[in-house]
């Protein structure tokens, strides 16, 4: 008896599987009707400034979803907290994938979270799309062919900081601030790189900072103290700001190039006050909401009135909702590209394939462009200064070939 | 320490332990349990999905870190605010060994386990001089330093910093058992064997003499005790326990970084300890259990998750003030009185 019943029960097993390899061409998480994509953000600890990127692009997936989804299907975003924390991202992660079973991760933010995921989501073989970071080990299609960066990377960010220095302060003396983690290497390793052989002269103070600490005021002191004048500020948006009123409020007026994860008015230059942070330099990719120029721009004016009615909480001088809005509209583009095969395979593949695409909120010039071995969406990005209330960019749109 | 709750059945021959119950005698009783929790145990490896086995993997791995804390402060009386210490050190050593030497991965419970003797060893020994409160400091100490030298940057090329370890996952041997389901089997093994290994312990001639130090340290010491040799012992023994709870949990998620084991997963094993029950080994299964779900399900009152924990915490103290094993005790006793 019981032979006869294992034997039902093992071809009912197996009837069942054969049935999934049938009709299972579609990634986990998507039906007829919805995809499932899902995210980390920082909706507290250390970053949670950044959490507000997490919300516009569930607006934006909003909007989308109430003029018809993407070809018909509703996307359905589930995004958790990891509170900038690794092992939570690893958790979360895997709840995710494993439990909730989404199609694939999108905007996961942060360069320690993401690294704690990076092996396991390629191993897993799902997508982990646009991560919200510019480390450039997201861009190693070889290796990791199922990670892929969306903003220019830091080491682009960090030469075009080192040009900066070297066309208008061939003398300067340079402190340094940083993360210590990939995130903050980076930068200072693109710096170096565009200085050259002047590199070890020129900077001559190096500080670094872990994210759980509480403030980085010593770090400040000691950069002072070195010399430097000019302030290579590489740090998020919390330390960002108190370095930004340390440097003001100990009498040192550097030359401040700070770096541009943290250049966002509303949740840096306001809170460390807008008179300390005058003439600071920074690079931008996307338009700036509190850039004046942008006041009768089409696509901005677009931007305004998506904030006004589907995210109507957020901040309209905060970048980061420009950043999610840019990010999401590229997402809803892969995804029409992908058409009806929604497998993971599909996804990367389209997601490699973009181009010419024009980013909502870019700067006018910029355009994403990514192939099979080209894993970096974003290549260009202009710098600016801040004046009174507002970035004022100058100079010509630099792209990281020409670097 | 003047209530501690007595120890289940310190010495066999307790009159305690011969409780018969309807003609039942409780020694029964318990292999029935024992039998029953190892086929549900093992059952749950072919119910339950990849992700509901991982957190149930984490759970005995918190189990067998709980047991390394009671030997110390349930048994022997010490108390230990740090042993997130000795849990991040045996998972760093399985880490670091997997991750430079590429050693597998079921050969790395040993060296963590015996690191974690010697350094538990070692810190009992000046701890020897503390008592009570002021040990609890110096173990908080120890606790809050963890995740700072895992982040020094001298030690950055073995533990990889801030970022820290991210490790391949290990392969199942066999076809017809997926690698969480294998990593699950896995740990109920070696929980299995530490849950024997500690039952015989306390139960001993080494447990009785680390029970009478708790009680009267002056009397155990007449009575011919070494009361320093055991009191640094036990220490040893605790973070090989914790040691080897640390390793399992680089092999299961894979992943260690510093703040993994921050001061709050000391305060959690505390918490598992005491919901548990302070001298029951089936009780640190379930306060094991314990500190991973209940966080889990309290973090849906978003912004408001610690506070769901807390409350939940003076709930389940209130309802079993003896721990989970008190509660179940109190009971069988009501049950056999009837």
């Amino acid at each position: 008896m019981t032979a006869i019943k294992t034997l039902i029960l093992a071809a009912g097993v197996a009837a069942l599987a054969l049935g999934q390899v049938g009709c299972a061409e579609n990634a986990p998480g998507v039906t007829d009707m919805s995809i499932k994509i899902g995210n980390t953000n920082p909706y507290s600890g250390p970053a949670s400034s950044y959490s507000t990127i997490g919300k516009s692009i569930g607006a934006f997936f909003k909007m989308v979803n109430e003029n018809g989804g993407v070809n018909g299907r509703q996307i359905e975003w589930i995004s958790v907290d990891d509170g900038y924390s690794p092992p939570k991202t690893k958790e979360q992660f895997r709840k995710l994938v494993e439990r909730e079973k989404v199609a694939f991760m999108f905007q996961s933010l942060g360069t320690p979270t993401n690294s704690a995921v990076h092996r396991y989501m390629n191993k897993k073989k799902v997508p982990h799309l646009f991560v919200a970071t510019g480390a450039t080990k997201w861009g190693d299609p070889k290796n990791f062919p199922w990670t892929m960066g969306f903003q220019p990377n830091y080491q682009t960010m960090g030469k075009i900081f080192g040009g900066y220095v070297l066309q208008n302060h061939p003398d300067g003396k340079i402190g340094i601030l940083y993360q210590n983690d990939d995130y903050g290497k980076d930068y200072v390793i693109g710096l170096r790189a565009a200085l050259g052989d002047k590199a070890d002269t020129m900077i001559v103070a190096e500080e670094s900072y872990e994210v759980t600490d509480p403030t980085i005021d010593s770090q400040i002191v000691n950069l002072k103290a070195s010399g430097a004048n000019i302030f290579y500020n590489v740090s998020i948006p919390k330390f960002a700001a108190q370095a930004i009123k340390k440097v003001h409020d100990i009498g040192w007026r550097p030359v401040h190039l700070l770096n541009d994860v943290s250049n966002s008015v509303a949740s840096v230059l306001k809170p460390a006050g807008l008179d300390k942070s005058q003439d600071i330099l920074s690079t931008a990719y996307l338009k700036d909401p509190t850039d004046p120029s942008w006041k009768d721009d089409a696509e901005f004016k677009q931007w305004q009135a998506f904030m006004d009615e589907y995210y109507p909480d957020g901040d309209k001088t905060n970048p980061f909702n420009g950043y999610g809005y840019a990010v999401a509209s590229l997402m809803v583009h892969v995804l029409e590209q992908c058409g009806d095969d929604l497998s993971r395979e599909n996804i990367m593949q389209q997601a490699a394939s973009v181009k010419d695409f024009r980013l909502k909120m870019a700067l006018p010039g910029i355009d994403v462009n990514t192939g099979e071995d080209d894993f970096f969406p974003l290549e260009q990005a202009q710098m600016m200064r801040f004046k009174g209330e507002s970035w004022e960019r100058f100079g010509a749109l630099i792209s990281a070939d020409s670097l | 320490m003047a209530r501690t709750p007595a120890v289940d059945q310190p010495i066999p021959a307790n009159p305690a332990d011969v409780l018969t119950v309807g003609g039942i005698r409780l020694p029964l009783w318990r292999r029935a349990w024992v039998l029953l929790a190892a086929i549900t145990a093992i059952g749950l490896t072919f119910v339950l999905e990849d992700f509901s086995l991982f957190q149930l993997t984490n759970g005995c791995i918190y189990a067998i870190a709980i047991i390394g804390l009671m030997l110390l402060t349930g048994f022997n009386g010490q108390f230990s605010l740090g042993h997130s210490a000795f849990y991040a050190i045996g998972a760093y050593t399985a880490a670091i060994m997997m991750d430079q030497w590429q050693v597998a991965y079921f050969w790395t419970l040993v060296p963590a386990g015996i690191i974690c003797l010697i350094a538990g060893f070692l810190f009992g020994l000046p701890a020897l001089r503390l008592g009570g409160l002021y040990l609890a400091l110096a173990t908080f100490a120890l606790a809050v330093a963890t995740p700072q030298l895992l982040k020094y940057e001298p030690f950055e090329h073995w533990t990889g910093g801030v970022q820290g370890l991210d490790l391949d996952k290990p392969v199942s041997p066999l076809e017809s058992l997926n690698d969480d389901q294998w990593i699950y089997l896995f740990t109920l093994v070696v929980l299995a064997l530490l849950v024997y290994g500690a039952w015989n312990l306390v139960r001993g001639r080494t447990g009785r003499a680390m029970i009478a130090i708790r009680d009267n340290p002056l009397a155990a010491q007449t009575m011919g005790i070494n009361t320093a040799l055991y009191k640094s012992l036990t220490f040893g023994v605790s973070g090989l326990f914790t040691g080897v709870a640390g390793a399992l949990s680089a092999i299961a998620i894979q992943f260690v970084a510093p703040d993994s084991f921050t001061f709050i997963l000391a305060i959690s094993f505390l918490v598992g300890l005491v919901v548990g029950g302070l001298v029951s080994i089936p009780g640190a299964i379930f306060g094991g259990m314990f500190i991973l779900y209940v966080p889990n399900l309290t973090e849906d009152f978003q912004g408001l998750a610690w506070t769901a924990y807390g409350i939940v915490l003076i709930v389940a103290v209130y309802v079993m003030p003896m721990g989970a094993a008190g509660l179940v005790k109190m009971m069988t006793a009501k049950l056999i009185r009837r």
